[in-house]
């Protein structure tokens, strides 16, 4: 491994009005290795890697790339300096072809203007060859998985020379064999002295692919060095600036009787033959690789979608669910995987959001009980531990882990009897991941029941009573507490 | 500091409007002695009755994430309906709903296009217009329908001497700041325009709500159409032409934003005036017609520019501020 320098950030210092965002930033990052940005929501790490891609201009310090002193305006320059960004969220044209895709904005064009098909063919084939993926270059890019997206601009950034790349969360929404695939690229771009930047909540992956380790904490750097030299618990405590003595704190309570039934649920073509049940104070996990179905079920028992056929029994007696209506009329609840598309409404306040499903509790005889509203959204708030600026405040300006807690609180308004959780932890940062789980331990403790649809096969283990595992559609294993490993959820999802 | 510091751009963004409008009015006075006084005031609100009504449907409607293009010929087509009731008739109550009736049913139909048949609301409502003017036409046979008698009663008359459009005016604003602030339909609406799939997945019953707000839609327009005809004392198939570019305009004026999710009564009220003594003034000092065209053109221009603009800055600043704020709870904690 080298130990030549090829990053160096400087005394970087960047303040916002009333914020200092960034205050003396210093680390190296080596040539050829990846280097892990390790940190809560807002601890700064974002705010870097917009100055170094030349989003944002730093009030001082200094950036060098190969010991020279850089200044990068732009993320063009940026490009030019051989820093490429993959973001959490990827860019990129869902009707457009393969081809257009990889050489978007930069064409292959002849001396009059027009594009030149043939050569951007010729390119694009040998791309595809030498990195071994299976697509014709003019397939729509909306036909491909998000890993193998990811893997394109991966491939894009090396083919415009990158030597330093950064990845914002690359696993958050692919499976346990794409992120392997990708390790192995990751290894492959090493080797050619390429850096990576490499920024996850995942802290085993960090251990399992970082050479060094920088953390950081409300704008500082606390630590950094060799990843070796660190342990999990170590960051972890860095990062929170406390100790965090039980990861998941899962109480054993009392489990009752049955409260949801779920019977030959079918959805032509998604999922088939789909059997479970909850009990009252049980917290059920949802295991399997993505694209398994888990999701798929939720959403249906949940209203969103339709179902060919299947009975839905809850408290023994069987309900038509056929829309979100329907379910929380029954006390079931759900929150959904995809925060932006399905939870938030950007531009209301965190307060609408929160009221949002329960109208009905504020509004009667006539008119809108604003200071009820106020009060009930403010108490659960408290409970769920939201840091907002105000009640007013917008949602969209909010963490990621700060707008999950918003949506949780919308639901708890409710008090379901029924929660449903699909990957409720993904994209959020250690502390938030902590109260999730001790929400969903007091709801066990009133003898509500959760279902927890989740990737992280760690946080199954720790909080569930029993495990479903699904594989293409169908459920292929019930595994009890006392017999949970990851080999066994592994062995019955694929 | 922070605080102070968010509660002034607040502040600010809340209030702008009326600033504006605040300044044009003194601006105005000044140009032409004319313009501030009792009568020319009462002129422009009676003018602007019938833009206004119209501006509150599409808001409405641009809040939830949809628009109307019907306005106009619904209104024209709702209007010669009235009218011709009143003359087979001679009843007053009769002609006013038959107009709201029409107008409703026309909407309900862009509600069945829309949340039926997936129909965009920009295509829906765009062949909703060239119906409504056909069969305005062909009731009509093209022709204008003279000699209303005391149908002039709704644009022309009044009550202890406020004139009746003005006194709709108010009513009907009054109705809507409530639909908007203090009903469930208010929060559903916006929540819908802010986030349709969020708002499904919220337990909100959106099919619903669509019908509900073209349905309100549908009972602006049919008013506009009673107080159109009866203030010019006509029934004019070929009326109102354009109309509901006016009423989107002044929304958009206002502030409601075209991404749905964001706009208020007040601001749309504030819109539809500051374009109304716009109007009024370019008239008053003599300006050529066709220019008052361009100017009413870059400034919504302007209007829409401004929004984007103030849209982006905030939300960068509030994350900041969200961002410390957060840094600092930790630090409590810890």
């Amino acid at each position: 491994m080298s130990q030549e320098i090829k990053l160096r950030v400087s005394n970087i210092e960047k303040s916002f009005p009333g914020v200092k965002a960034l205050n003396k930033i210093d680390f190296v990052v080596r040539k050829g290795t990846v280097h892990a940005l390790c940190g809560e929501n807002g601890a700064g790490k974002s705010t870097l890697m917009k100055i170094i891609n030349g989003i944002y201009k730093p009030d001082a310090g200094q950036i060098f790339i190969d010991e020279k002193p850089v200044k990068i305006q732009n993320p063009i320059q940026a490009a030019s300096y051989g820093i490429a960004m993959i973001a959490q969220e990827l860019n990129y044209v869902p009707e457009m072809s393969v081809e257009e895709n990889l050489f978007l904005g930069r064409l292959p064009v002849n001396r009059f203007g027009k594009v030149d098909w043939k050569k951007l063919r010729r390119d694009t084939l040998k791309f595809l060859q030498d990195e071994g993926l299976p697509y014709e270059p003019d397939q729509k890019l909306k036909t491909l998985t998000v890993s193998d997206i990811q893997m394109l601009e991966i491939i894009k950034a090396v083919s415009n020379n990158a030597s330093i790349i950064v990845m914002d969360e690359p696993t958050s929404s692919i499976t346990q064999r794409e992120v392997e695939k990708l390790f192995e690229k990751i290894a492959m771009l090493k080797e050619k002295g390429v850096s990576i930047i490499y920024i996850s909540h995942k802290l085993d992956e960090v251990f399992h692919i970082a050479d060094d380790i920088t953390v950081f904490r409300d704008g500082t750097v606390v630590d950094s060095r060799s990843a070796k030299d660190f342990t999990m618990d170590e960051v972890i405590a860095l990062m929170v600036g406390r100790k965090i003595t039980n990861v998941y704190p899962k109480e054993e309570c009392p489990i009752g009787e049955t409260i949801l039934e779920v019977e030959n649920l079918y959805s032509k073509g998604i999922f088939k033959d789909i059997t479970f049940h909850v009990k009252k104070g049980e917290i059920v996990g949802f295991a399997g690789l993505v694209g398994a179905g888990r999701t798929e079920v939720m959403r249906s028992l949940f209203g969103l979608d339709p179902i060919t056929s299947g009975k839905v029994k809850i408290h023994g007696e069987e309900i038509k669910i056929q829309s979100v209506h329907d379910s929380i009329a029954n006390k079931m609840v759900m929150l959904s995987e995809d925060r932006r598309r399905y939870g938030i409404i950007p531009v209301r306040s965190v307060m609408e959001n929160a009221s949002i499903s329960s109208l009905k509790k504020f509004f009667y005889g006539g008119h809108w009980h604003a200071k009820q509203e106020k009060e009930m959204v403010s108490r659960y708030f408290q409970k769920m531990s939201v840091k907002t600026p105000s009640l007013e405040t917008t949602i969209q300006s909010l963490s990621g882990g700060n707008q999950q807690k918003v949506l949780l609180a919308k639901w708890m308004i409710l008090e379901p009897d029924i929660l449903i959780l699909d990957e409720p932890t993904r994209g959020v940062d250690v502390g938030a991941k902590f109260e999730i789980y001790k929400l969903m331990t007091e709801m066990a403790k009133q003898g509500k029941s959760v279902i927890m649809v989740s990737s992280e096969l760690p946080e199954l283990i720790g909080m569930c009573d029993r495990i479903y595992v699904m594989n293409k559609g169908r459920i292929t294993g019930e595994l009890q507490r006392d017999e949970f490993t990851q080999e066994k959820i592994m062995k019955y999802a694929t | 500091m922070k605080e102070s510091f968010l509660k002034k751009n607040k502040i600010m963004e809340k209030y702008s409007i009326f600033i504006v409008l605040i300044l044009m009015f003194i601006i105005c006075s000044v140009l032409n002695g004319n313009f501030l006084t009792k009568n020319n005031l009462i002129n422009v609100a009676r003018q602007l009755a019938v833009g206004t009504i119209l501006a509150y449907g599409e808001m409405i409607l641009i809040i939830s994430g949809m628009l109307d293009l019907s306005a106009g010929s619904v209104l024209a087509l709702s209007g010669v309906l009235s009218v011709s009731l009143y003359k087979a008739t001679g009843s007053l109550a009769a002609a006013f709903l038959i107009a709201i009736l029409v107008a409703v049913v026309c909407n309900l139909i862009n509600a069945g296009m829309i949340t039926h048949f997936n129909a965009p609301p920009f295509i829906a409502t765009l062949a909703m217009s060239t119906v409504a003017r056909g069969a305005a036409l062909l009731y009509t046979k093209g022709q204008n329908i003279l000699q209303l008698g005391d149908y002039v009663v709704f644009g022309q008359g009044d009550i202890l001497g406020i004139p009746i459009p003005i006194i709709f005016l108010i009513v009907i604003t009054v109705i809507i700041y409530y639909l908007l602030r203090h009903t469930a339909l208010g929060r559903s609406l916006y929540a819908i325009g802010g986030n349709e799939e969020a708002a499904i997945a919220s337990g909100i019953k959106v099919k619903l709500a669509k019908y509900k707000v073209f349905m309100i839609n549908g009972i602006l327009v049919g008013i506009a159409g009673v107080l159109f005809m009866s203030r010019v004392n006509a029934g004019l198939p070929n009326g109102a032409v354009g109309y509901e570019m006016e009423g989107l305009t002044a929304a958009i004026v206002g502030g409601t934003s075209f991404s749905g999710g964001v706009g208020t009564t007040m601001g749309t009220l504030a819109g539809s005036f500051i374009i109304g003594c716009l109007n009024n003034i370019m008239n008053l000092t003599g300006v050529d017609s066709y220019v008052q065209q361009i100017v009413k053109g870059a400034i919504i221009a302007l209007a829409v520019i401004w929004d984007i603009r103030s849209k982006s800055k905030k939300t960068s600043k509030l994350i900041l501020v969200e961002e410390k704020q957060e840094k600092q709870l930790n630090l409590n904690t810890n």
